[in-house]
């Protein structure tokens, strides 16, 4: 060691510094939480209840109840993982469990089926109850995580991982990552990362995998890493036609539309006729149908304008001519209907 | 001699958790985090190397203790220095930067004097690490340590 320079840098301060680094990969508790452990736990009175209120996680749930119709086993389920986290977040506040819990989800069902909305309110929940520091959803697909040469696939998955660190990481049909024809394919690169952040930072990003039933267990059969770091397989049902109703009435009124008693039998009509038509995507499908429909009705007010005045109440209303139009309901209805066949590119 | 440039040069260095509570502070004003590294400790050598990319859309310092710590397992042997580039139109610059790693062993500076025109002189610091090529410098303790071993 040379002799300081008196003129140069700042030589007050010598003394060694330990710059070690600290446990990054473990879960950081916040100070007031990391309490000792007391000897005697029966005499800590918990109150649940206002834990739970405290947590705002009811307000998730009740929200969850209102946009989300049906999906009994989900919502069961998710209640069921929310209640594991808020013990979790109770014994942690006791000291007595170390380990950040794997929170990794895979979430398989059909298209349209809410995967990606109960995602959001997922990593809600995960943000209310301080399991995720920040609680955004990063939502991506194999085209964002993989690359298109060699050395390309790294730096973007870290790229994505490092956008999702706080938060939830969506992969929407992740068996795409993973294709055996292909044995140069970069997408197993890009699956060894996410394992290895999945593991190591736990603590720090919640992944959730998400795609159809079947698709998905042979992308775990071939990937049995996945499968070990997952804790919750969440199985997403179809939607019956009642609750494709409820759907497509609950989009309306979001968009401050209604359906006319007529409209609202031509739409339970057209979804029975929907479902047995190929590429229908559950509430997805109806969203589409709705779009058309309101399209539609603004044509037909459109072009009755010259005959008679309308009301704002008319503006609001989706009637039956404007559903029966559609393609689904066979050739007939569509040729009487106000749209020419050309606007009609897909079946939904 | 310990080396110390940008902000909190007067304080012991930092710690992670530290580190962490910083880069943080620079995620929550909205600028871009870069971490840079260089074995060239003189005052003015301002270009350091980066390491990756500017990190702009990250919500979590989570993101960038990860890239921290990969970083220091190549170059664990040099200055590593965080920095905050604030893009807003107006600032474009850098906000903060603080030294996050260091050598262990800080060689120091000479203070060069050269004979000028009539009886003047001329000073000038050199660092005594820059004698030797860069990647040999501070014992090997570079990306490059396996071929400089000796």
């Amino acid at each position: 060691m040379s002799e300081t320079p008196r003129s140069y840098g700042h030589p007050g301060i010598t003394d060694p510094v330990d710059e070690r680094p600290s446990a990054t990969g473990s879960f950081r508790i916040p100070s007031d939480l990391t309490k000792q452990v007391d000897p005697d736990l029966s005499n800590q009175q918990i109150d649940l209840a206002k834990e739970l209120a405290e947590a705002g996680i009811d307000d998730v749930f009740t929200i969850l109840d209102q946009e989300l119709i049906g999906l009994i086993p989900v919502k069961t389920r998710i209640r069921e993982i929310a209640s594991l986290l808020l013990v979790e977040h109770l014994r942690r506040k006791l000291g007595l469990s170390g380990d950040a819990p794997t929170l990794h989800m895979s979430f398989t069902g059909n298209p349209g089926t809410g995967k990606t909305t109960v995602a959001l309110r997922m990593a809600e929940i995960l943000h209310r109850l301080g399991f995720v520091r920040k609680g955004h959803l990063v939502s991506v697909t194999r085209d964002d995580l993989v690359g298109q040469y060699i050395g390309h696939t790294a730096p973007k998955t870290k790229e994505i991982l490092k956008k999702a660190m706080g938060g939830v990481l969506f992969i929407d049909e992740a068996y795409y990552l993973y294709r055996p024809e292909n044995e140069r394919d970069y997408g197993q690169e890009a699956i060894e990362i996410l394992l290895q952040v999945m593991e190591n930072q736990r603590g720090d990003l919640v992944v959730i995998l998400a795609g159809y039933a079947e698709r998905m267990e042979k992308f775990f059969a071939s990937n049995p890493g996945f499968r070990s770091r997952i804790a919750h397989h969440i199985d997403f049902p179809d939607y019956d036609h009642g609750e494709l109703l409820a759907i497509g009435e609950l989009i309306l009124a979001k968009q401050n539309y209604k359906l006319s008693e007529a409209a609202r039998d031509a739409l339970a009509r057209y979804i029975v006729a929907r479902k047995t038509q190929p590429h229908f995507a559950n509430a997805r499908s109806i969203r589409n149908a709705l779009d058309r429909a309101r399209l539609r009705q603004a044509n037909r007010l459109v072009r009755g304008a010259g005959r008679s005045k309308i009301t704002g109440e008319d503006l609001t209303i989706i009637d039956a001519a404007d559903l029966l139009a559609s393609r689904v309901f066979g050739r007939e209805a569509a040729m009487q209907s106000s749209l020419s066949e050309e606007t009609e590119s897909n079946f939904d | 001699m310990r080396v110390t440039q940008g902000c909190f040069s007067f304080l012991p260095d930092l710690t992670d958790d530290q580190i962490r509570a910083q880069v943080q502070y620079c995620i929550d004003s909205g600028w871009a985090v870069n971490i840079e590294f260089t074995d060239d400790p003189h005052p003015r050598n301002t270009y350091w190397e980066m390491w990756s990319l500017p990190m702009f859309d990250i919500q979590d310092a989570a993101a960038v203790m990860m890239e921290l710590a990969d970083c220091r397992k190549v170059y664990g042997g040099l200055y590593i220095r965080i920095s905050g580039f604030d893009s807003t139109a107006g600032w474009e610059s850098v906000k903060l930067s603080f030294i996050v790693n260091r050598p262990q062993e800080e060689p120091g500076f000479h203070l060069a004097r050269q004979e000028a025109s009539g009886r003047n002189l001329r000073y000038t610091t050199h660092p005594y690490a820059t004698d030797l090529p860069e990647g040999q410098r501070y014992n090997g303790h570079s990306a490059n340590s396996s071929n400089n071993s000796q």
